[in-house]
Formats: C-alpha cells, sequence, structure tokens
C-alpha cells in the first residue's frame, strides 16, 4: 500500500487497474472523463484502451470482451448511458463471463448536463446492480469489489460516483504494481443457448435475475459498504447514500441520538439490513440527491413489514426535489427534522450586484467565426439555426445568439429535418462538432437525405473534442493508445451518404465563409458546410491584435457583433487584452475602418 | 494542523495548479487532505473554486459556510462571491484587479473592482489587497498571478506552509522552463508582503 494524492476519476481507474482489468472503452463526458484518460496514461501490462465514438459502442465492446472472459471497464455520463440503453436492457439477461463493470457519472444540479437523471433509477429499471460510492477512497475499493460481485453472479454491475466523487481529490491508499490482480481472460466460448437472445431465453433468463437479485440483496444486507452507525436512545433516524453521506455524517458530528443507515447499494436494495434498520423508530430522513430512491425503498419496506414508521424526504416535501445538495442544505434539512434551530443569515444582503459569468467560447474560438459568418449571410432570411452538445452550444450567447434549439447528442440534425417539414420557407440549419458527428450525427443525417430533407448541416470541425478536454476521435486520425491510423474523413463520408453540395472553409475568411454560406443555403436537398480550424486552446495562437486608437471610430461593432472575452472598454476606448488574444483576426475583419491590426504569427 | 482553504477566480486564472500546489504540499507534510474543484463547462470564463480541507477527521472536501479559514479570491467579485465561506475572523487574501464579465462590456453596464473591495473592507477584519496589477508587470507576465498570491499567503503566515516548502512543490509540479518565473513570483511576494508589514 500507497499514499497517492488523487482525483475521485483517478481513483476508480486505479482501482480497476488493480483489479486486473483488461479492456476499457467508453466516451468523453462530464463528470466521468478522467477514468478512461487515466487508464490510459498508468495502464500497465497489456490493457487495452479506447475511445469509443459512442457509449452504445463501448458498451457492445465490453459484452463481447467479457463474453470472452475479460475483466472489462466501460466508461459513460449518465446521458451517455441512454444512448447505451440498448444494449445495456439485452446484457442484463445475457449475463457476462469476465467482470463487466460499468462506470456511469450522475451529475446533480446539473453542473454540466442536459439532465438530472439518477442511474439507481436506471438500475433498477435494467435489473443491474448498482454500487454508490461516497468518497474517493471508497471509489477506489469499491469497483475492485464491483468486479467480484460482477463475476460471483454473472451480471454486468453498475459504479454510480456522482460529480463530488469524481472531481474530488483525497490522499488514497493504493496497492503497488506487484499487489495487482492478474486477470488472463480465457477466450470466447461458442455456446448458442448462453450468447444468443431470443425471446425463450428472455423469459427464463428474467426468472432466473428476478431469483438472483432476491439473492443479491441478502448478500448486499452483509456487505460493508451498507452500514448502520448506531446511536443510543434512537427514535430518529437518517439514511442517505454516495457524497451526502459525507455531508450527513459532518452535521452528525455534533448530534446524538439519530441513527445513521449508509446505503452503498442501491440496487438491489439491502431489504434486511433496511429493516433492521426501521426497528424501533418513530421517524426517517432520506437524503440523497436526484430521484427518491432510497425513500421509495423505505416506504416500500415499512408497507411490507409494517413498519410504523413516517419516512420524510422528496417525496413528503421536506427535501427539495432537484438539484445539489450541500453541507449547508443538508444541515437546514436535519436540524428540521430534528426540530432543532439553525439561524440563517444573508451574509450578502447588502453586497453590490456581483458580476454574472456564464461560460462563454474561447478568445480566438474558431466557431465564434462560424456563428457569425452565418449569421451574416442568413441576415433578414427566414432561418433556424439547431445546435447540438458541445462547446458550439455556447453560440447560444449574446451576441451571437445562433442556437435556436439544442436537445441531445445529434438530435439538431433531425429536429432541422422536422421544424422544415412543418415550416418549408425556412431555411433550416444544423450545426455540428466533428466528435458528434462521429458520435450519432451520420445517421441523422442518412435519414434526412433518404427522406429528402431541405437543410443545411454546418460542421464545426475544430479537430478535437474541446468541451471534455481534447480527446482524440475518428477524424483525428490517432487513438487513445496513441496509434497513429487513417483519419475517417468527415467530407467523404457526407459524400458517400450522397451528398452531392460539401463545402470546406475556413472561418476564419470571413467573407468567403459568408459567401459560401449564402450560396450553399439555397440549394436544394441536404448539404453540407464544413468549417475547419482547430480549437484554439490547442493549437499555437498569433500574436496579439490591437487597436490603432487614433483610427477607431468609436462604434464598438467589434465588442457588440463578437462577445469575444478579448475585447474590452477601458476608460471608453476599445482595448484588446493582450494575455487572452490569440491573434484570430476575426475582430479586424468586423472592424468598418480596419482600425484594429497586428495578429502575425508567432516564430 | 486543521485548516479549510478557499481559491477562487475566473476560469483560466490558473486556480486549478495553486490547488494542487497546496494539497501536494500538506501532503507531503504527512497530513490528511481532500479537495475539490470545478471542472467543466465553467473553465471557459465562468467562475470557479477549489476547496482544500487539511487535518483529522475530515469527511470531505466541501467546505461548509463560515468555516473557511483562509479564502485566496483571483478576482474581487469572486471574493463577495464566496464570502459566505469565510470564519468570522477568517483571512482573505484578494487581488485587486477586477476581471471584466463579457457580458458587462456588451451590455456597458458598470462593474468595479473598486467596490467589491470597499465592500469586503466594510465585512472583513483580515483582509489582504494585493496589487497583482503591478506585481505581474514585475513579474513580466499575468501566468504567474496564481504563484504570486499563493507566495502572499504563504508570507502571511496564515496558510501554514513556508516558503521552501512551496518552492520544492514548485520544482515537482511544474515544468523546469516555468521555474524561474514562478520563483520570481514568490520573490514578488515577499518583497510585498514585507512593505505592507512596514
Amino acid at each position: 500500500m500507497q499514499k497517492e494524492y488523487l482525483m475521485g476519476n483517478e481513483a476508480i481507474a486505479m482501482g480497476a487497474i488493480a483489479a486486473g482489468v483488461n479492456v476499457a472503452a467508453g466516451y468523453p463526458g462530464t463528470p466521468s472523463t478522467e477514468v478512461l484518460e487515466t487508464i490510459a496514461k498508468r495502464r500497465t501490462g497489456d490493457i487495452y484502451v479506447e475511445w469509443s465514438v459512442n457509449e452504445k459502442a463501448a458498451l457492445e465492446l465490453g459484452a463481447g470482451a467479457a463474453y470472452s472472459g475479460a475483466r472489462v471497464l466501460v466508461t459513460m455520463k449518465q446521458v451517455g448511458l441512454n444512448v447505451a440503453a440498448d444494449p445495456l436492457m439485452s446484457l442484463e439477461y445475457i449475463g457476462v463471463k469476465g467482470g463487466l463493470v460499468i462506470l456511469v457519472a450522475d451529475d446533480p444540479g446539473p453542473i454540466s448536463s442536459q439532465t438530472e437523471q439518477d442511474t439507481r433509477t436506471f438500475a433498477a429499471f435494467s435489473k443491474v446492480p448498482c454500487f454508490d460510492p461516497s468518497s474517493v477512497q471508497e471509489a477506489y475499493e469499491m469497483v475492485q469489489e464491483a468486479f467480484a460481485y460482477s463475476e460471483k453472479y454473472h451480471t454486468p454491475v453498475f459504479l454510480r460516483p456522482t460529480t463530488r466523487v469524481c472531481h474530488g481529490y483525497a490522499a488514497v491508499d493504493v496497492k503497488g504494481p506487484g499487489e495487482y490482480e492478474a486477470h488472463c481472460p480465457d477466450g470466447f466460448v461458442r455456446d448458442t443457448k448462453r450468447w444468443v437472445i431470443f425471446p425463450r431465453l428472455s423469459y427464463q433468463n428474467h426468472l432466473k435475475i428476478e431469483e438472483r437479485n432476491v439473492q443479491i440483496a441478502d448478500d448486499f444486507s452483509s456487505y460493508h459498504r451498507n452500514k448502520i452507525v448506531e446511536a443510543k436512545e434512537a427514535k430518529k433516524g437518517v439514511v442517505t447514500s454516495g457524497v451526502s453521506f459525507t455531508y450527513v455524517a459532518e452535521t452528525l458530528k455534533e448530534i446524538e441520538n439519530v441513527r445513521l443507515f449508509k446505503v452503498g447499494t442501491p440496487f438491489p436494495f439491502p431489504e434486511k439490513m433496511a429493516v433492521e434498520f426501521l426497528t424501533g423508530l418513530d421517524e426517517v430522513l432520506c437524503i440523497e440527491e436526484l430521484d427518491p430512491v432510497l425513500e421509495r425503498e423505505m416506504l416500500r419496506i415499512c408497507g411490507k413489514y409494517h413498519l410504523p414508521v413516517k419516512i420524510c424526504g422528496k417525496l413528503s416535501y421536506h427535501v427539495k426535489q432537484a438539484g445539489e445538495n450541500t453541507r449547508l442544505s443538508v444541515k437546514q434539512n436535519i436540524y428540521e427534522f430534528l426540530g432543532m434551530q439553525i439561524t440563517m443569515q444573508n451574509i450578502l444582503e447588502d453586497a453590490p450586484n456581483l458580476p454574472v459569468r456564464p461560460p462563454v467560447l474561447c478568445a480566438g474560438c474558431p466557431h465564434r467565426a462560424s456563428f457569425y459568418a452565418v449569421k451574416q449571410a442568413m441576415k433578414g432570411k427566414k432561418s433556424v439555426f439547431c445546435g447540438d452538445i458541445g462547446c458550439y452550444t455556447l453560440g447560444n450567447a449574446m451576441p451571437l445568439d445562433m442556437v435556436d434549439t439544442c436537445l441531445c447528442m445529434g438530435a439538431g440534425i433531425n429536429i432541422a429535418q422536422g421544424i422544415g417539414k412543418v415550416e418549408p420557407d425556412t431555411a433550416c440549419f444544423a450545426f455540428v462538432g466533428d466528435s458528434t458527428f462521429f458520435a450519432s450525427a451520420i445517421t441523422g443525417i442518412v435519414n434526412a437525405v433518404y427522406n429528402q430533407a431541405n437543410l443545411t448541416v454546418v460542421i464545426l470541425d475544430n479537430s478535437t473534442t474541446a468541451m471534455t478536454g481534447h480527446q482524440p476521435h475518428p477524424g483525428t486520425g490517432r487513438t487513445m493508445m496513441g496509434e497513429i491510423v487513417q483519419k475517417v474523413n468527415i467530407e467523404a463520408v457526407l459524400r458517400g451518404i450522397g451528398l452531392e453540395v460539401v463545402e470546406t472553409v475556413n472561418p476564419f475568411e470571413l467573407d468567403k465563409a459568408v459567401q459560401c454560406v449564402k450560396e450553399t443555403a439555397v440549394r436544394p436537398g441536404v448539404k453540407a458546410i464544413i468549417f475547419k480550424s482547430p480549437c484554439i486552446a490547442v493549437t499555437r495562437p498569433n500574436q496579439a491584435l490591437y487597436v490603432k486608437e487614433d483610427a477607431c471610430i468609436h462604434c464598438k461593432k467589434c465588442i457588440h457583433e463578437l462577445g469575444c472575452p478579448a475585447i474590452l472598454l477601458k476608460d471608453g476606448q476599445v482595448n484588446i487584452d493582450t494575455s487572452l488574444c490569440t491573434g484570430c483576426g476575426l475582430c479586424g475583419q468586423v472592424c468598418p475602418v480596419h482600425s484594429i491590426t497586428g495578429g502575425d504569427q508567432n516564430e | 494542523m486543521n485548516k479549510n482553504i478557499i481559491l477562487c477566480g475566473v476560469g483560466g486564472q490558473g486556480t486549478v495548479l495553486a490547488s494542487k500546489l497546496i494539497s501536494s504540499v500538506a501532503m507531503e507534510k504527512g497530513l490528511l487532505v481532500m479537495s475539490a474543484e470545478t471542472i467543466g463547462m465553467s473553465q471557459r470564463g465562468g467562475s470557479v473554486f477549489s476547496h482544500i480541507r487539511i487535518g483529522e477527521g475530515i469527511q470531505t472536501p466541501m467546505i461548509g459556510e463560515g468555516e473557511a479559514d483562509i479564502i485566496i479570491a483571483f478576482e474581487p467579485g469572486e471574493a463577495v462571491r464566496m464570502l459566505p465561506y469565510l470564519k468570522a475572523d477568517g483571512q482573505m487574501i484578494v487581488s485587486a484587479k477586477e476581471v471584466m464579465p463579457v457580458m458587462a462590456t456588451l451590455t456597458g453596464s458598470d462593474y468595479h473592482g473598486r467596490e467589491m473591495l470597499d465592500y469586503l473592507a466594510s465585512k472583513v477584519t483580515n483582509l489582504v489587497v494585493a496589487d497583482t496589477e503591478d506585481a505581474c508587470q514585475k513579474i513580466g507576465t499575468t501566468k504567474a498571478l496564481n504563484v504570486f498570491l499563493l507566495g502572499v499567503a504563504v508570507f502571511s503566515g496564515s496558510l501554514g506552509i513556508t516558503e521552501d516548502e512551496l518552492k520544492e512543490m514548485i520544482r515537482k509540479k511544474v515544468p523546469e522552463k516555468f521555474h524561474e518565473l514562478n520563483f520570481k513570483a514568490l520573490d514578488c511576494a515577499k518583497d510585498y508582503r514585507k512593505k505592507e508589514e512596514m
């Protein structure tokens, strides 16, 4: 054992490596991304690791490897599980041979996600056992235990941390390489009765799964990640799980007479232990984030065993229904539950107005130029701009204001198609990034072409997966393991689908870009513009631009049209922050009197 | 030593590295440490924070309201935002230079760091306002703002970390070509604190 200061996601990766993981795959998504990156960085022996094109591909690869006896980790964020839901639901009926841990990171708040869905609920729906770590150290140990349970019961299992566990850091006791488990897969053994899903097999396996999950619930009642902390003469209790457990524990340091039940496996629920916890109590408060999973289990168990305990939580409106728990919110909930006074004062009551800082596109971001070109080209024409998931969702902010819809990965294409069916006189645009293109836009484009849609697909190709921290994808010609491979060419893919108009333009050549959009948008059918310019965060910037003060006419067009964080007003004069400016030159092209100059290439 | 430390600022100012340096020093000293930071969308110019907790019996890296011993704020408005977390007798170290939000420039609305600093002065007894604009000019870059502010905290004595410990960690955690720059930032912080105390 040795101590290492690790992020939760790094700890999960190190735990998986210690457990002898053979294959790891996933798709980037905050807050899950660093798990796979750490496996790639710290892998020993012949661990195979890949960024798959999407979560469905990752889980299917994981299933194949686990059928062949490998220990497999598949990683994603919670909305990624929706993409992987199809293989997941069936895989539970088939089961696995080698251990398969599906790491799904939930995001209460949500801090950087589209939904506040709860993977614990997904666990019950898909019948897949679920482990819910409360801390970085526990996540490290739990992933190893999860592999063992997966193999013991031949089922995939979830490990479901939330953002604060994923992105929390702690000094973790980790195994040294000499202590790592070695796991040698014995290969795929042909057995059509086992690996081929058919209605009859599904029926038989459904019966087995239900029986097995009762056994697992029993097993979990003696699993040390579930525990009751007894208190003297307790009439009230608190049940909690995940990171909320740590907030509850901090609050209960100063309080006596409260029995605590920490749940590490929300599904199958450790029923026997729950009965032991509930027995003798009058009231129980459920502290959890997202869905009232624990609360529903408590109500169910009270009903089943006729226990006269009042259950409080989200369903009873004692705890807020949505958003993240905080140290303060949990303290308030517990104090109210116990009838204790809590003094709350709003310290900032008399504070001056605080600056509002929504996230914005970086200075020099090529997406700003792309959005601006389309905006200029379509000025005064009836148009709709469907966005998608990535940095470019930030194109919705003023003054660009160029994202009219955003739903989920790849959805923009067919949303544009749908709007076009109802409003044939609207010019429909769908903006999609390069990584999202490969993840889930291709089938949408095939659908649009096949069904004779009229729309312009705008591919914002910055040669990386920027939002999640610059992961490679099929268009980059690099894999996660560092191999140089043939690039999948976006233009060739589009032409292969049958698009006749595919234009590739550098968005920073503004006039050309605007002209290209004008000409392309009026063509019939599905056509594409590829705006190609690399993400500024991974490119060498040019020298900063500067404003020739004597030439500037103070019209502030650069500020009002672009919203670039590097352009500021200093004592009424437009000023460029040289520490932020990357010399992209867009503002220079927007300036009506050419007063912005510079931006030469750095040596 | 039990300490709760908050770093806050605007995405891109280098709070994450500063947080890593503090936690690593504490860990080298054999202390228990936990920390947490904003990662994701807010890194694009949004408000960011790091919580660091050092000492026995910590369950979570998240610091509760009124529990922070020190707040190191890289921006005056962000300092005010984090004020509810400061202990009554806690220390606030704040960079005097404001970072203009894009929204303020766009809408032409007013945002003045001065107003934030005045407010802080009326609320915080142990307040250190650092003239970071001047310091960054002396250092020759804004990139070492994080280490300069860490230095100010170190030389204020409240961080429980010595200059040598911090230097040693910079050598370990920062690429070599930036060492001199960061040491210069530390020297600047030292001069600055000396002047303040005179």
